[in-house]
């Protein structure tokens, strides 16, 4: 984000400064980037043959280039470059020719003490991630790297510090990442949380990514800073590693906030640092700070040639690209006169190609809706759109109660049986029109003081006499009545 | 001629190299880097405004591989030329600090 | 037509099975043997060489035809990898190291019925021009063991000298090929950047280094040039375009040829006794029907502070694998940082550690711009320059070294000294382009002088053909008894 010519409150806050204290009710407001890692689903490293696969007995998955033995070279992994492509496109991000380079540094889970990154030339760049809540993220660029081995931390509690020794595991070094930068526009640990939910489904949508963020497939790195409501100058960023799940990822972000406006209410300084968020203590502590910083010496990697994907390659890519989730949910909601927000956890749940076609097969689109998202959250199973719309129709022509119905579609999520086979299984025979009324006529002459009290009574007393005779009915009918009708038959009688 | 590496840089690029030197040493590079960067002055000086880096001899570009799996190293070859192994994995003394 | 040379003979012999593979192998390993206070061979592979023999022995036997390399043994420099055979770059920090692969050149040369015979001594990881710098102690000059084989491939150059085997293979960052070359009489020659597979070459510095063919004569340099050339889908930098066939280069027709001489590398820089035979070399090519002249490349002069800039550079991240973590060696310590530290410190010699600091310097914050990116700037003009001089001439030539073999420790202690050995060298490997160098006589003390020819990228054949010529004008003088000046 670009320093904006200074409003009042920009001169009085002064980035990084302990400054003077800020005043009792500041409203403070969180400035969040993210950076994510995603390891890309392909069959084999991004510069050599030996298989990625998460897993496996250490170091079974080598090879002499992943390993960085010495006389051999890497060669790009077109399958990496096609799914670095397809998350570009999804992005709206620029494909642009690219270069590789070396990021210099030194570390044992590293073989060859260099990571081959993309530097100044990134082969995605810009683009921007709608959110279902309708918020837009501007991407910064997406780029392709390579993954480092494992280090496992032995004795000393398997905490870093405090280790005996380490063990390294190189099954992981050579894994394709695709690292995707957001832009600092997030505002909330919920935002987020939510560009991280989007991010995974647009990455698993278009096969890059299996997102599985506890195995490690989906990392998050995340850059926080405050500052005063109104102050458009950035403050003072930290960046937060290892959150391992969503869960985490909110947690992590708001006790780092709240970390930094107390050291800025109390007038202290956030430092510039990389922490790391400790899920047991829920709180993040620093790794190192500026002063340490490394000098990665970046230069165009010489054993490699440059990138730039053909036109007619990426047009491909594009064309064969699925439905993005964004692109679900307008469809979706279309068809249901819904706004977006209200469809994601239908889209989300991967139930909008079903709910789609039983709309499309007459199903009114609120009870389409309403049941996948409260009768169907464990998966829609064997459930068809045509059963769906059928079983959809009975209850609009109260042949089932609603009870009924979610009992039905239960089993047909189950067996994938058709709605009328199932209701008659499960010997939720309709309760006939006629029948009812004869039902409800005589519940009446029945209880003749609690019908004078439904007809004379107002309010409260009026509904709960109705209250009371639909409950007569239902128990006489075992619960197979359709309370709608029965209410209707009670009005009726009482002649409103 | 202002010395174009100091004592301190030689020291700081020798930790960034992870090599330890000697005050001898130290004292003896200096010069000689010092002397070599003199010789490449020329280069340091030279307006290159608008030339193009070539980091490459020969054009070529898009050399892409299949993404089909193969050639892959025995575990125990590998690990018979390491300094120390424990468990199938390469045992390295404690590693202070996370990566950068 | 320039003679087939000894190993063309020996290959031919043993296709023909007029000769046994065996009995040229027992011929090497002997000379080896009796050479061994040259300090030419790190590793002596004996036993896998005289199995091999056998092998060949037996397809011939068989009516097979073992290749264009049969039964030839071939010493090769001991920063390419053999499976198996240790592998050390001549440092400390690989001693012992035995790689798991071999690398094409190695692939290709087994196929083509080669049998490598041992590893040469080098400068460590080809940082030197003089085979000083080597953990094994120095290689000595044939021509004079008080002298040294130039490097960083002394050890290549030497076996070939010395006749230990017909062919070697070197490597070729700054003139490594070429001016341990030109220092032991033999011909060494350095392809165009991408055309023979850098996988399994130890990389001193990626963007410049070639594996190339150090041989007795032209016609066996490009025998096994031929032989490991062509794409390799393991280096994506190989060129794909065919390695097309040399047999009408070698034969050396100067007529029609265009030769430029380069003006800027026959200056004060370069030693009178070498000049004089670049100058021979010139007019020889004239009087065969050469058109020559002269022409002036600038870059190719100030390209060595450039090539000083980024060798340096990309040897500082080359290097940086060896860190006493996988393989080689390592020196405890207390964390992994301080092993890595102690390690190398003990692992490297004072060269490698100098480039190293060197190249760390030129990219680090702060004053990347205005040392590794200029001197990638000043690559450009390299190339600029040469397509210039190529607009007029097919060649240009030069000499290797600005001077004949010199004494051990005569440049040790300065090394800015020793750096100018590759005045001549350079630009031919920041261009990416072919260059070889062909003895033409001997300077000061009767020691070899070598003559560069230099050509454009791809250009192997105009070169050869150039070569071939200067051989042959070379034989003919040599006959008519005025070898000397
Ligand atoms: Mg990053
Ligand atoms: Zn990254």
């Amino acid at each position: 984000m670009s320093d904006r010519p200074g409003s009042g409150a920009d001169a009085l806050w002064a980035a990084g400064s302990p400054g003077l204290g800020a005043p009792e009710g500041t409203e403070w407001e969180t400035v969040i980037g993210l950076e994510v890692h995603a390891e890309l689903l392909t069959r084999t490293k991004l510069f050599s043959s030996s298989p990625n696969a998460f897993g496996g007995e250490p170091n079974t998955h080598i090879d002499p280039v992943c390993l960085g033995l010495p006389g051999t070279l890497p060669v790009l992994n077109r399958h990496a470059v096609e799914l670095a492509v397809r998350v570009g496109l999804a992005l709206g991000a620029e494909v642009r020719p690219s270069i590789f380079a070396r990021k210099n540094y030194f570390y044992p889970d590293m073989p060859k003490d260099y990571q081959i990154s993309q530097y100044d030339r990134p082969i995605n760049v810009g683009g921007r991630l709608e959110l279902p809540s309708g918020k837009v993220v501007r991407i910064e660029r997406a780029h392709l790297e390579e993954d480092t081995g494992k280090t496992t931390h032995m004795g000393g509690a398997g905490r870093i510090d405090g280790a005996a020794y380490s063990l390294v595991d190189y099954n992981r070094a050579g894994v394709p990442l695709l690292e995707i930068v957001s832009r600092p526009d997030m505002r909330s640990a919920a935002e987020a949380r939510e560009f991280v939910a989007e991010l995974r489904a647009t990455l698993v949508a278009v096969g890059a990514s299996d997102g599985k963020m506890e195995e490690g497939s989906l990392r998050v790195d995340a850059n926080v800073s405050v500052r005063p409501a109104g102050v458009s100058r950035l403050g003072t960023r930290c960046e937060i590693k290892n959150v391992n799940s969503l869960r985490s990822l909110g947690r992590a972000l708001e006790h780092e906030a709240r970390r930094q406006i107390e050291l800025l209410t109390s007038g202290e300084a956030v430092a510039q640092q990389t922490r790391h968020w400790d899920e047991d203590e829920g709180r993040t502590t620093a790794l190192r700070s500026k002063e340490e910083a490394t000098d990665y010496r970046y230069f165009p990697e010489p054993d490699l040639v440059p990138l730039a994907p053909e036109g007619a390659w990426v047009e491909q890519i594009r064309a064969e690209l699925p439905l993005l989730p964004r692109q679900r949910r307008r469809r979706l909601a279309d068809a249901t006169d819904e706004a977006p927000a209200r469809v994601s956890l239908i889209v989300e749940r991967g139930q909008d190609d079903l709910a789609l076609e039983a709309v499309e097969a007459g199903a009114p689109a609120a009870a389409v809706l309403k049941h996948l998202e409260q009768n169907l959250a464990g998966g829609t199973g064997a459930l068809t759109a045509a059963g769906l719309a059928e079983l959809l129709a009975m209850e609009e022509s109260a042949e089932l109660t609603s009870n009924q119905v979610k009992d039905v579609l239960a089993d047909m999520a189950r067996t994938g049986q058709a709605p009328a086979a199932v209701a008659r299984r499960l010997g939720f025979e309709a309760v006939g029109a006629g029948e009812l009324a004869v039902l409800v006529d005589r519940m009446i002459a029945e209880h003749p003081e609690e019908w004078r009290r439904l007809c004379s009574g107002e309010g409260r007393e009026r509904k709960k006499m109705q209250g009371f005779f639909t409950g007569q009915v239902m128990r006489a009918t075992k619960g197979q009545a359709d309370g709608r009708r029965v209410a209707a038959l009670l009005a009726e009688r009482a002649g409103s | 001629m202002a010395e174009r590496i100091s004592r301190d840089e030689v020291a700081h690029v020798a930790r960034l190299a992870r090599l330890r030197l000697s005050e001898e040493e130290l004292e003896r590079f200096t010069l000689q880097l010092g002397d070599v960067l003199n010789h490449a002055a020329d280069v340091a000086a030279l307006d290159l405004e608008g030339v193009a880096a070539t980091s490459h001899p020969y054009a070529v570009g898009n050399v892409l591989r299949e993404d089909v799996p193969g050639g892959g190293l025995d575990r125990s070859e590998v690990l018979a030329q390491a300094p120390e192994t424990e468990a199938g994995q390469f045992r390295v003394p404690p590693v202070r600090g996370e990566a950068p | 037509m320039t003679s087939a040379g000894p190993a063309a003979a020996i290959a031919a012999a043993v296709r023909r099975g007029e000769r046994s593979a065996v009995e040229a192998v027992e011929e090497s390993l002997a000379a080896i043997a009796a050479g061994e206070e040259l300090g030419a061979f790190n590793t002596v592979t004996a036993e896998s060489a005289l199995q091999r023999a056998h092998r060949i022995d037996r397809a011939v036997a068989a009516g097979e035809d073992p290749g264009c390399l049969a039964g030839v043994p071939v010493a090769v420099k001991d920063n390419i990898c053999t499976r198996g055979v240790p592998t050390t770059c001549s440092s400390r920090i690989l001693e012992g190291w035995r790689p798991p692969y071999d690398a094409t050149v190695i692939r290709r040369l087994n196929a083509a019925g080669g049998i490598v015979v041992g590893k040469t001594n080098m400068d460590e990881f080809a940082m030197g021009s003089s085979t000083e710098n080597s953990a094994f102690g120095p290689t000595r000059n044939p021509c004079d063991p008080a002298r040294v084989p130039g490097g960083s491939s002394g050890g290549s150059a030497a076996a070939v000298a010395a006749g230990m085997s017909p062919l070697a293979l070197g490597s070729d960052t700054g003139g490594s090929i070429r001016q341990p070359a030109a220092l032991c009489g033999v011909v060494g020659m350095k392809p165009t950047y991408g055309r023979v597979s850098r996988y399994g070459l130890v990389a001193f510095a990626s963007s410049l280094d070639q594996i190339g063919p150090i041989a007795a004569t032209v016609a066996d340099a490009a025998l096994l040039y031929s032989a490991v050339a062509g794409h390799d889908p393991l280096d994506s930098t190989s060129i794909p375009e065919e390695v097309g066939d040399l047999s009408d280069a070698l034969a050396g027709e100067a007529a029609g040829l265009r030769v430029g001489i380069v003006a800027e590398l026959s200056g004060e820089d370069i030693d009178g006794d070498v000049s004089a035979r670049v100058t021979a070399a010139a007019q020889s090519l004239a009087s065969a029907g050469a058109e020559v002249g002269e022409v002036s490349v600038p870059a190719a002069v100030f390209g060595l502070s450039a090539y000083f800039l980024i060798a340096p550079a990309e040897a500082s991240s080359n290097l940086a694998r060896y860190d006493g973590v996988r393989y080689g060696l390592r020196v405890p310590a207390a964390t992994a940082a301080d092993m890595n530290a102690a390690t190398r410190t003990a692992g490297f010699g004072a060269e490698v550690k100098r480039r190293i600091m060197l190249g760390t310097f030129a990219l680090s914050a702060g004053y990347y711009d205005a040392y590794y990116g200029k001197a990638q700037k000043v690559r450009t003009l390299v190339l600029e320059d040469f397509a210039a001089a190529y607009e007029r001439f097919d060649v240009l030539i030069a000499p290797t070294s600005p001077t004949v073999a010199f004494g051990f420790g005569e440049r040790t202690a300065d090394p800015l000294a020793m750096y100018l050995s590759d005045v001549c060298t350079v630009a031919s490997n920041l261009a990416g382009h072919p260059a070889v160098s062909v003895p033409f006589g001997s300077g000061a003390g009767g020691l070899p002088v070598g003559v560069q020819v230099m050509a454009p990228a791809l250009g192997e054949a105009a070169m050869f053909r150039a070569a071939a010529a200067l051989e042959r004008a070379m034989a003919d003088r040599r006959r008519a008894g005025s070898a000397s000046p």
